[in-house]
């Protein structure tokens, strides 16, 4: 029988081949935690017994969910990562340094076809790459960090093909945001999401790890973008399903008459047409996390905003997705456009998207943010009403000061540079 | 077989509801209890009871990786959490800190109902209503994994896992 990218990936390590539904004992490629889980990580590795790593090569732990240090309770939460790692001689990213996501594959920490756990959700990022990444809790994660295994169910597949070309003005965010909203924040429980065709081919590793990303958000344990089309710095081998695999779920949607997405308040799949919202007062917007910070994201934004300003009463905030990201926006004049318009931009990490430090919203106030979760409370404040769109609908909510269809405010002279 | 008296709530309760972002950075894990569900209902953590059954809707747990969501279930007593489902990764980490989890799909329980869970049976008794439910059964490292108190000290016993 056929086999599926998770079943392919999962046989190859456990050196037997397995079918969706087996249990298997695998071989892990690599592993991150960050400063939000990484300490009860490395307790329950002591508690194990852990004292050396299995391979600390492959073990990562990055400062990035309160960055920097916003109080003494979590500098020592830092201190005890950095001794750690000190102490182990794994990979350390300190503040500044970015959000984890980026970090692994920028670094190249996890490469095509590998089996890479996070302590964190949206690991299955690295679905972009092929690998089958899946977020685990800090116990599992310590587990592996002791004995370099785990043990997991091997998934089924929802296979999603995207055909036709995306509107201008919209990108990956609208996509998956569409996709949210059709299968629902459980609709993939469990199981690993393919995602293929026509309209995806010519997607940048950025535009695949948007999609890869909010897989979590369909409660996905991992995510594949077809690897056709994919460029990426290193040699490496793609992983592609059987024609004959078997899957749970097969869905094709049509990208090419889609309008610019806007998830209300308070489920990342409460998804509308920005024509129900458009309109909508904001007072702060977010172009930051792990789902839409990246070069290609911060240009959409400038694209938006060059020799613009901001409209009054309303903040709009910046977080760089990795310090590489930074450097490119300032070299490539990004970050002067976006600062001219007004723009205030933090340092990167993960901060405002999960309420850890800055960007705390007021009572009742509406954010229109670039990241993956609305769920009540998440930027802090349980009273804020969270609403999420591409950078492109934030940049132009920014402008305006209400929620606004980017093909409002675009140049129309001016070719939609991304994507 | 865990007895106990219940509070219900419903579907998709993600993991910033069960305890928000801002509790969790310490390794302190006694404040946890104090917070938990607190945006959800600001009561819970002054009326819940050690040995109390926490009911949930669908998809149970979503969200975050964090394991102060069930370490904080835990530590304010719940002694088993019945949902109709649970999302992977509160799944996962319940099991691992030792946190007894059942899925049933159906059931009419409502709160402050007496319901007793035998899970190794796969089986839930609502002792208010009579009713008996079904439960969906666990992958058996899962129950190993319960049995020994955690993944911490299943992993002294069976460090290459055993399935
Ligand atoms: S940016 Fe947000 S979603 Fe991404 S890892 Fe950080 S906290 Fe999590």
């Amino acid at each position: 029988m056929g086999q599926t990218v998770a079943e392919k990936i999962i046989s190859h390590h456990s050196g037997r081949s397995v079918q969706a539904g087996e249990l298997a004992i695998v071989s892990v490629d690599g592993v991150m935690a960050t400063d939000a889980t990484g300490p009860m990580a490395i307790k329950a590795f002591h508690e194990m017994g852990g004292e050396t790593l299995w391979d600390a090569a492959r073990v990562s732990m990055i400062l990035d969910h309160a960055t920097p240090a916003p109080n003494e309770k979590i500098a020592n939460l830092h201190k005890l990562l950095r001794d750690f790692a000190a102490e182990t001689g794994c990979h350390f990213y300190d503040v500044g340094e970015g959000i984890c996501h980026q970090l692994m594959v920028e670094n190249a920490h996890v490469r095509p076809g590998d089996i890479f756990l996070g302590a964190d959700s949206h690991t299955p990022t690295y679905g972009a790459l092929n690998a089958f990444a899946a977020g685990v809790g800090a116990t599992d994660l310590a587990a592996v960090m002791f004995t370099g295994k785990t043990w997991l169910k091997v998934p089924e597949t929802i296979r999603i093909e995207l055909v036709g070309e995306l509107p201008r003005g919209l990108s990956a965010k609208d996509v998956i945001l569409t996709l949210v909203g059709l299968l629902g924040v459980d609709g993939a429980n469990y199981m690993a999401i393919e995602y293929t065709g026509e309209a995806i081919r010519n997607f940048t590793l950025a535009s695949r790890m948007v999609l890869a990303n909010m897989a979590a958000e369909m409660g996905a344990k991992t995510a594949f973008v077809d690897p056709t089309g994919l460029k990426l710095w290193y040699d490496w081998t793609p992983t592609y399903a059987d024609a004959d695999a078997q899957y749970a779920q097969q869905h094709v949607v049509d990208v090419s008459n889609l309008k610019p997405k806007v998830a209300v308040p308070h489920l990342p799949s409460s998804v509308k047409d920005i024509d129900a919202v458009a309109g909508t007062k904001v007072h702060q917007a977010f172009i930051g996390s792990c789902t839409n910070a990246r070069l290609e994201d911060l240009q959409m934004a400038a694209q938006v905003l060059r020799g613009k300003k901001i409209a009054r009463g309303v903040r709009l905030l910046i977080a760089p997705a990795s310090r590489r990201v930074f450097n490119d926006a300032l070299s490539d004049g990004t970050i002067q456009i976006l600062s001219d318009a007004g723009a205030t931009i933090i340092n990167s990490g993960c901060g405002p998207c999960v309420g850890t430090l800055g960007g705390i919203p007021g009572d009742d106030e509406v954010i229109i943010s670039s990241t993956n979760r609305n769920f009540r409370g998440r930027m802090g404040n349980p009273n804020a009403q969270i609403y999420l769109a591409s950078p492109a609908v934030v940049a132009a909510s920014a402008l305006t000061g209400q929620i606004t269809n980017p093909t409002d405010v675009l140049d129309t002279t001016s070719e939609w540079e991304v994507l | 077989m865990l007895r106990g008296r219940t509070h219900v709530y419903g579907d998709d309760i993600d993991t910033d509801r069960i305890i928000p972002g801002k509790y969790t950075k310490t390794l302190d894990m006694s404040e946890l209890a104090a917070h938990v569900l607190e945006d959800l209902d600001p009561n819970f953590s002054k009326i819940v009871q050690p040995g109390d059954i926490l009911v949930a809707g669908k998809n149970f747990g979503s969200g975050s990786s964090r394991e102060q969501a069930p370490v904080a279930l835990k530590r304010a007593g719940i002694a088993v959490v019945i949902a109709r489902s649970f999302a992977r990764i509160f799944f996962r980490n319940a099991i691992n800190i030792g946190l007894p989890l059942v899925e049933v799909k159906h059931h009419t329980i409502r709160p402050g109902h007496e319901v007793e869970v035998d899970l190794i049976g796969g089986v839930v008794h609502n002792l208010t209503t009579g009713e008996t439910y079904q439960a969906t059964r666990m992958p058996s490292v899962m129950i190993d994994i319960l049995n020994a108190g955690g993944l911490v000290n299943y992993l002294k016993t069976h460090r290459d896992y055993k399935l």
